[in-house]
């Protein structure tokens, strides 16, 4: 299978099961002109069910994207078919034009112009606030 | 160069050198009356609060200082359109500190991320508003000289009122002090707020009656039971004037016990109860003038 024979691209592994739409979308893998594969449940000795994405391009991945969305996911990056470099993606602290503040109260709902940046305020449980009005973000549903 | 938005920039210690420059003011207050001579404070408030802007106003005439600014977005450049950020920018040519009132959440944030001088959050929106909690925490700190060993009851609008919130988090850093959560069910404190206070240790109950809560206050800080806030006309009808405080329910209330109240008031203190000595909210007004010049003081690193 094609799956296995990246010779230069990115590979994203270790992404929670169900999770590797949202990801394919927020990080516009739709516009690439090269092959990309979703698996979806695929099986895991640490994870028991996992999706992973295979893009075979090299491609600048927006980490700060990724690591909101799928915290813990490993990105490789396949050199010459070789695994060149394997990076685990913690959350991110801030978060910059990733997601929208929904508030209606919140300045940035009449400065559009204004950077959206959000803070991880809860580490544990993967909270983010707005840094203007300190709302909490919902997750994955206010993707920019 | 440094602003302020939100309380918990502050620390404990910072908190109590205002306080004791607030108090150090009251007393002699001719020692302070050229402190700010030549510095402009420019007063930007986005939507009126002549309230609050006549208390930085006359904090910085009593500290010789000049005044200029507006008091409505409709005669400003906003209603033009123009940004936070470009106001801010142009005015902070023109000005040697800033206090802002704007509707909107963290536009203060936006103007200090811009500005060449400090900003002071006059209020944005129902977010935050360091000055009051200021003028809250002087008050405490003038009726009883100590912010240990207190009971402090909160009444009313637990749930949506920043002032109340705010004032929890900065009066929970001191020793033993327990709150009374006066509300009713649908106004609780929300249960962020009450992790935090777990969290901490801090003491804490919870109740729906401001008579039964009374008798063991040495604070009550009183806040408006508004119309908006219920889902219909009978449960605000029913729920209102069990949260006014009048000569009846003060009846059991301790002697030395201190009523604060943020101002405006509507109906929730009744008039019969302002020559009592326990009532404290106009100079709570009062106060807020003076940490308000201990606070430019500060800001405009004025010694
Ligand atoms: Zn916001």
């Amino acid at each position: 299978m094609i799956l296995n024979t990246i010779t230069n691209g990115v590979v994203l592994d270790h992404i929670q099961a169900g999770g590797a739409m949202d990801i394919y979308k927020a990080l516009n893998l739709d516009k690439l002109g090269c092959q990309v594969a979703i698996i979806k449940n695929a099986t895991s000795v640490k994870m028991g069910r996992k999706d992973i994405l295979k893009i075979c391009e090299p491609i600048d991945i927006n980490l700060d994207v990724l690591g909101y969305l799928a915290p813990g996911v490993t990105v490789n990056i396949i050199k010459d078919g070789k695994v060149a470099e394997r990076r685990h993606i913690d959350p991110p602290e801030t978060i910059k034009d990733v997601i929208r503040c929904t508030n209606p109260r919140c300045i940035t709902s009449i400065e559009q112009e204004l950077p959206n940046i959000f803070k991880l305020t809860d580490k544990e449980n993967l909270v983010y606030r707005c840094i203007y009005c300190e709302s909490k973000c919902k997750k994955h549903g206010d993707i920019k | 160069m440094r602003s302020l938005i939100d309380i918990k920039e502050l620390s404990t210690q910072e908190i109590d050198e205002l306080i004791a420059v607030a108090k150090d003011i009251i007393s002699d207050p001719a020692k302070y009356s050229e402190k700010c001579k030549g510095k402009k404070l420019a007063t930007l408030f986005y939507e009126a609060s002549t309230r609050t802007r006549l208390s930085f106003e006359a904090a910085m005439y009593e500290l010789g200082g000049n005044v200029l600014g507006f008091s409505s977005a409709d005669n400003s450049s906003a209603s033009k359109g123009e940004s936070v950020a470009d106001t801010v920018r142009v005015c902070s040519g023109y000005a040697d500190i800033i206090a802002m009132r704007h509707p909107k959440e963290g536009a203060p944030l936006v103007a200090s991320m811009h500005s060449l001088v400090p900003i002071i959050n006059a209020g944005d929106g129902g977010h935050n508003h360091p000055t009051q909690t200021l003028t809250d925490l002087l008050t405490i700190n003038r009726e009883k000289g100590r912010f240990e060993n207190l009971v402090v009851g909160l009444c009313g609008d637990l749930k949506f009122g920043r002032t109340v919130h705010s004032l929890i988090g900065a009066m929970a850093r001191y020793n033993n002090v327990k709150f009374v959560l006066i509300s009713p069910d649908e106004l609780k404190v929300p249960s962020y707020i009450k992790q935090e206070l777990d969290k901490d240790g801090v003491e804490y109950v919870e109740t729906r009656s401001l008579e039964d809560a009374i008798p063991e206050l040495d604070i009550l800080y009183m806040t408006r039971v508004q119309r908006e806030r219920f889902f219909n006309e009978e449960d605000y009808l029913r729920l209102k004037d069990t949260y006014i405080l009048n000569m009846s329910k003060l009846e059991k209330a301790k002697e030395d016990l201190s009523i604060l109240h943020p101002l405006p008031r509507v109906n929730e203190i009744s008039v019969e109860i302002d020559n009592d000595k326990r009532a404290c909210y106009f100079e709570q007004a009062l106060n807020g003038k003076y940490i308000r010049m201990a606070l430019i003081m500060k800001l405009l690193g004025v010694e």
